[in-house]
C-alpha cells in the first residue's frame, strides 16, 4: 500500500516538474524552437563549421558557453543597462565571452582553433545569441535564463551534429577525432585521406567529396529542412483530421 | 595593381562572400525575396563593409598592435562596427536623406551580418596592407550584392513555380542556393593565371 502511495507521490512531483516553467523553457530549444532548424537563426556556421563532426562538437559547446554566460550576466545586469544603448551593451557582454573562449581554445586544442578558424570570433555576431538576450534574458530572471541558454545550446549542438553526422560518413565514411588528440574511426578504412569501400578487390564507393564543400552543405541543410515541414505537415493533417 | 585585380576577382568569384565561404547567410536568405530590397541591402553592405575595413585595420595597425593588445581585437572590432554603423545611420539622416530612405531600414540589421566582422577579421588573419584590405573590403560587398541579386532573381521565378509542398520556402531556397555554389565552385585558383604572367 505504501508503495502505491509513494509512486503516486513519484507521478506527481514528476508532472508537476514537467509542467513547471523551468521544464519548458528547457526542453523548447530541443525541437518545438529549434535555433538553427526551425528558427532558421546562426545558419553561417551551422553550414561552414559541419564537414567534420568534432568541429561540430567544439562549435557547439563553445557557443553553449557563450550563450549561458552572456545569459546569466545580461539577466543580472537587464535593470542597470539603460534601454538606449542595450544593444552595443549585449554586444560588449557576449564579445568578452567570446574572446575567452578564443583565447582557451587558442591554448589547449590549436588544431581545432586551426580548423574552426575565423568562425571562433563570429561567435559574436551568432544572431542565436543576441537573440536570446533580447528575446528572454532581458526580460526574464536568472533561472529561466539559464534552462533557456543550456535548453537553446543544446538544441544548436544537436543541429550542428545531425547535419555534420550526415556530411562526414558521406563524404570520408568515418569520423575524424584528430583534433582531440583521438583517432580516425570508421567501419572501412584507416586513411582518412582517402577512404573507400573496396570488396573483392573492386572499388565500390569512394566518398562523395561534394558533401565538404559548399554546395552540398547547402544541399543538405535545404533536405533536413524539407523533411521537418513534411513531418510538421503530417501531424498537423493527422490533428485535423481527429479534429473532425 | 595586377595583384589588386587579382584579389579582387579571387574575392568576388573564387572566394565568395556568401556561397563559399558562409558569411552573411541570414541575409541572403532573409532579404532575397525581392529584388528592390536587394539593391539597398546590397549597397549598403558595400558601403559599410568597405568603410568598416578601413577604420578597423587603422585601430588595428595603429592602436591594438602598439600597445600590445592585440587579444580585444573582436571587442574594439565589434564596438568600432555597431559605432560606425549607427554614425552612418545619423550622417546620411542629416545630409543625404535620398540615400537614407534608400539604405535606412537594413543599415541597423547590419551591425549583426557576419560578413562584417568576418572582412575585419580576415584582413588581419591575412596580413592584408592598408589598400588591400580596402580592396578585399569592398570587393568582399560586392560579392555579397552579386550572389543575393542572383538569388532574389531565382526566388522571384520560384514563386510562380510548382513546388512540392514541404519544399515550400526555406527548403528550396537552400537547395537552389546550393546549386549557385555548385556553378562558383567551377571558378578556381586557375582563373588568376592570367595575372601572374
Amino acid at each position: 500500500m505504501s508503495d502505491d502511495t509513494k509512486t503516486i507521490e513519484k507521478l506527481d512531483r514528476e508532472q508537476s516538474f514537467r509542467d513547471s516553467l523551468l521544464y519548458k523553457e528547457f526542453i523548447k530549444g530541443f525541437f518545438k524552437e529549434n535555433p538553427s532548424l526551425v528558427l532558421l537563426l546562426g545558419i553561417c556556421p551551422t553550414l561552414a563549421v559541419t564537414t567534420k563532426v568534432s568541429n561540430a562538437i567544439g562549435m557547439g559547446l563553445s557557443a553553449t558557453f557563450v550563450l549561458i554566460c552572456s545569459n546569466i550576466l545580461i539577466s543580472l545586469l537587464k535593470d542597470f543597462i539603460p534601454d538606449k544603448v542595450r544593444i552595443p551593451g549585449y554586444i560588449v557582454i557576449i564579445a568578452s565571452f567570446v574572446t575567452i573562449v578564443e583565447l582557451i581554445i587558442k591554448a589547449y586544442l590549436p588544431a581545432l582553433s586551426k580548423s574552426l578558424g575565423i568562425f571562433i570570433p563570429l561567435i559574436t555576431v551568432n544572431c542565436i545569441i543576441l537573440g536570446r538576450a533580447e528575446a528572454f534574458a532581458n526580460k526574464n530572471k536568472i533561472a529561466p535564463s539559464i534552462m533557456d541558454a543550456i535548453g537553446m545550446g543544446i538544441g544548436f549542438t544537436l543541429a550542428l551534429l545531425l547535419i555534420s553526422f550526415i556530411r562526414e560518413s558521406i563524404s570520408s565514411l568515418g569520423f575524424d577525432f584528430s583534433d582531440y588528440g583521438g583517432k580516425f574511426l570508421s567501419f572501412f578504412t584507416d586513411d582518412p585521406n582517402n577512404s573507400k569501400i573496396v570488396i573483392n578487390n573492386v572499388e565500390i564507393y569512394s566518398g562523395a567529396k561534394i558533401f565538404t564543400m559548399p554546395a552540398g552543405a547547402l544541399f543538405i541543410f535545404g533536405l533536413i529542412l524539407a523533411a521537418i515541414n513534411a513531418f510538421k505537415q503530417k501531424i498537423n493533417s493527422v490533428r485535423e483530421k481527429e479534429d473532425v | 595593381m595586377s595583384e589588386l585585380i587579382a584579389l579582387s576577382i579571387g574575392t568576388i568569384f573564387i572566394n565568395n562572400f556568401v556561397l563559399s565561404q558562409f558569411l552573411g547567410l541570414c541575409p541572403f536568405i532573409g532579404v532575397s525575396k525581392k529584388l528592390d530590397s536587394v539593391l539597398g541591402m546590397g549597397l549598403a553592405v558595400i558601403f559599410v563593409m568597405t568603410l568598416a575595413s578601413m577604420v578597423t585595420y587603422a585601430i588595428y595597425a595603429f592602436l591594438l598592435v602598439r600597445f600590445n593588445i592585440e587579444y580585444l581585437k573582436i571587442i574594439t572590432f565589434i564596438l568600432v562596427i555597431a559605432a560606425f554603423v549607427q554614425f552612418v545611420e545619423v550622417f546620411l539622416k542629416k545630409n543625404i536623406p535620398v540615400l537614407y530612405n534608400a539604405l535606412g531600414i537594413y543599415l541597423p540589421l547590419i551591425t549583426t551580418n557576419c560578413a562584417v566582422l568576418g572582412v575585419a577579421v580576415l584582413n588581419i588573419d591575412k596580413n592584408y596592407d592598408f589598400i588591400s584590405s580596402t580592396v578585399h573590403g569592398f570587393m568582399g560587398g560586392a560579392s555579397f550584392l552579386l550572389a543575393l541579386f542572383l538569388m532574389a532573381t531565382i526566388r522571384e521565378k520560384l514563386d510562380l513555380a510548382d513546388v512540392p509542398k514541404p519544399f515550400r520556402g526555406a527548403p528550396i531556397a537552400f537547395i537552389s542556393a546550393g546549386l549557385m555554389a555548385l556553378a562558383f565552385m567551377a571558378a578556381d585558383k586557375s582563373m588568376l593565371e592570367i595575372f601572374n604572367k
